[in-house]
């Protein structure tokens, strides 16, 4: 067999070229425009909202992403879509209306800073270093993943692609900062669009349709040993967690990946919440996770669908997803002698095997695409952090304008280089990478209970918030230490303090993880916030929801108000699950 | 704040989506006798089909980003 998967021709390296020319012309034309250091981390606060809102959606939307949900999709079909239904969009709904007027209207130019108003220092330097080492983590893993995948696709050199698109993310981040990044981001939504949107049509048109997906995905559940449809409706068989392919129960899912970890990630974490405080007014900073979330409940059909069709085409007699290969080249088998399927491959595959030359270029400039934004939201999210909370809060206090600028582009190189670094890591050690992600699972899980205390109980105060914090991480690893997903071994899956109880699943585990973390953070904020000192309200405007000044919509006309929109969003998410219950 | 930015977005955007889409349907005319080549694609000239879409598209975004420089 031809070790290399497919070849590309004239036409689709010319797409693909084409494309990095606007990129790095993006870039170029941003630089004389970025004076400042506002200008550079904060895009000086001036863009509209349908660019912030676009780029809140495609900086989470990395190849991982992509390639990621059309695996699940492939593993667990239309279910997957509660990561987008359940696990993202009452998040976005709730940041827009509940947290953007504390982001947006107070000083702070970060989260880590959010929280250095509201708390204190060492609540913020906690958050920021943790933070700062999770963006270059996901930016190498992210280098690592396409350096990986290319090389298999087309025998690419993996140090080759890594070290040119570090290259080009570098140029266009270094000349226009945020703006820069988030012009990409957009360019690269719209690139995902109509790279994935043909794939998919011409993926049903080969199965016969939705019927045709659904008639062959129920053959592939029974054979499975799951029910008819249970690939194709999300929520069949939720109410235990042995009947249905994602091994969940209900509330486990809905507290803990549509409350707790949704909740943590849309409504915390800087990397998406410093798009929506680049927007030009308080109200553009509201309306852009509700813009994210329209395209956001119609992503599963882009990214999910790819992987239910790639399934149903893989018949008996070999079809698109290939089986994982072991050290010596043979196909891997499970336990009970199956062929094993390396689901990551799914929706690659798809594109090589439905794309003629030309639109296959197309689509794999997409993913590339995503890759590469992936990487650049990364770094402008880490050299905002790093510049502002902690090379100015602790290393360098009271420097002029200039000074944080070349510090921000200082760091921009810095955090590419220890990206790279970063991607050859995990190339070389696996188990690194896989205790890193572990460890910041931990640090990740009892976020939300921080800000949630923080924005809505002006009691709660700095010390609360920090030893809550560390309780919730500590609580979160000894739950994984003390328990284990059926059928594993102990170690990194869990169970490395004992065993006390057995989850059905991985993903059961995860999500009891960070229930169990965030209750640990909340109860233990409340007791040690109650112990210590309060800081005076006078000293909390514009920090918590109480002591704030509501914005007032009655000037726009009902159909205009955030609050209309995020209804809209609602119903319309509920509609889709009510269509594929 | 040095304020407004300045490129307007919509014209990277629109200018590439007309330049890709050109790119591809041009390619699916000088292909289009290859029935071969799409046998993959459902037996459809999916270069041509796509490519005037993405050249529609780009059209749409570069014709707003001339109405929003004349309305501002």
């Amino acid at each position: 067999m031809d070790p290399v998967l497919t070849h590309l021709t004239a036409i689709d390296y010319a797409v693909m070229a084409m494309y990095f020319v606007f990129v790095l012309g993006i870039g170029f034309a941003l630089r004389r425009s970025t004076k400042t250091s506002s200008d550079f981390f904060q895009s000086g606060r001036s863009l509209p909202p349908w660019v912030t809102g676009l780029a809140f959606l495609s900086a989470n939307l990395g190849a991982q992403e992509v390639i990621g949900m059309g695996a699940s999709g492939a593993k667990y079909g239309i279910a997957t879509a509660h990561f987008y239904w359940i696990g993202a969009i009452p998040a976005m709904v709730f940041v827009a209306l509940f947290m953007m007027p504390f982001y947006y209207g107070s000083r702070a130019r970060s989260v880590p800073e959010y929280l250095k108003l509201r708390f204190d220092e060492k609540t913020r330097t906690l958050n920021a270093l943790s933070f700062a080492a999770m963006t270059i983590f996901s930016s190498g893993i992210s280098m690592y993943a396409m350096g990986k995948l290319f090389n298999l696709l087309l025998g690419w050199s993996f140090d080759v692609s890594v070290l040119v698109s570090a290259v080009i993310v570098l140029a266009y981040v270094f000349a226009g900062g945020l703006t820069s990044a988030i012009y990409n981001e957009v360019l690269q939504f719209f690139m995902i669009a109509f790279g994935f949107a043909p794939l998919v049509f011409l993926g049903l048109k080969q199965v016969g349709g939705w019927s045709g997906l659904t008639a062959r995905l129920s053959e592939a559940a029974i054979g499975n040993g799951q029910a008819a449809g249970a690939y194709t409706h999300a929520w069949q068989g939720m109410t235990s967690a042995s009947t249905n392919p994602l091994g969940v129960e209900w509330f486990g899912l809905v507290m803990g990946l549509g409350f707790v970890l949704s909740f943590g990630y849309w409504c915390t974490d800087f990397l998406v919440v410093q798009r929506a405080m680049a927007a030009d007014s308080m109200i553009a900073a509201r309306r852009t996770p509700l813009i994210a979330a329209v395209p956001k409940m119609f992503f599963p059909f882009l990214v999910i669908l790819p992987g239910m069709i790639a399934l149903a085409l893989t018949g008996t007699a070999g079809g698109i997803i290939p089986a994982k290969m072991n050290a010596a080249g043979q196909p891997m088998l499970d336990a009970a002698g199956k062929v094993v399927m390396d689901f990551d491959l799914a929706t690659p595959m798809l594109l090589i095997k439905l794309f003629p030359e030309g639109m296959l270029g197309l689509g794999l400039t997409a993913l590339l695409a995503s890759f590469m934004s992936g990487m650049a939201g990364n770094v402008t999210a880490f050299n905002t952090v790093w510049t502002y909370d902690i090379y100015q809060s602790h290393i360098k206090k009271g420097a002029s304008d200039e000074h944080y600028l070349w510090m921000g582009r200082a760091a921009t190189v810095g955090g590419i280089a220890l990206s790279i670094a970063a991607a050859y890591v995990a190339g070389a050690f696996n188990n690194i990478m896989e205790v890193l992600q572990l460890v910041f699972a931990f640090v990740n899980a009892p976020l939300f209970a921080t800000f949630a205390l923080g924005m809505f109980w002006k009691r709660a105060t700095g010390h609360g918030a920090f030893w809550g914090l560390a309780a919730g991480m500590s609580g979160a690893m000894l739950h994984h230490g003390l328990t284990l997903p059926r059928g594993s071994v102990p170690g990194i899956k869990g169970g490395f303090f004992g065993l006390l109880h057995t989850y059905p699943s991985e993903m059961a585990q995860t999500f009891w993880t960070a229930i169990v973390a965030f209750m640990t953070c909340v109860i233990v904020s409340i007791v040690i916030s109650l112990a210590t000192k309060p800081r005076p309200d006078m000293e909390l405007k514009g920090l918590v929801y109480s002591l704030t000044e509501k914005p007032v919509d009655s000037g726009i006309p009902f159909f205009k108000r955030p609050l209309t929109f995020a209804l809209a969003v609602l119903a319309m998410t509920a509609l889709l699950n009510i269509i594929f219950l | 704040m040095s304020g407004e930015a300045s490129l307007d977005l919509r014209l990277p955007i629109g200018g590439l989506f007309a330049v890709l889409g050109v790119m591809l349907a041009g390619y699916g005319l000088a292909t289009a006798s290859n029935t071969e080549m799409y046998v993959k694609s459902a037996g459809l000239n999916i270069n041509l089909i796509w490519g005037v879409v993405m050249f529609v598209t780009g059209l749409v975004f570069l014709f707003l980003a001339r109405r929003g420089a004349r309305t501002t």
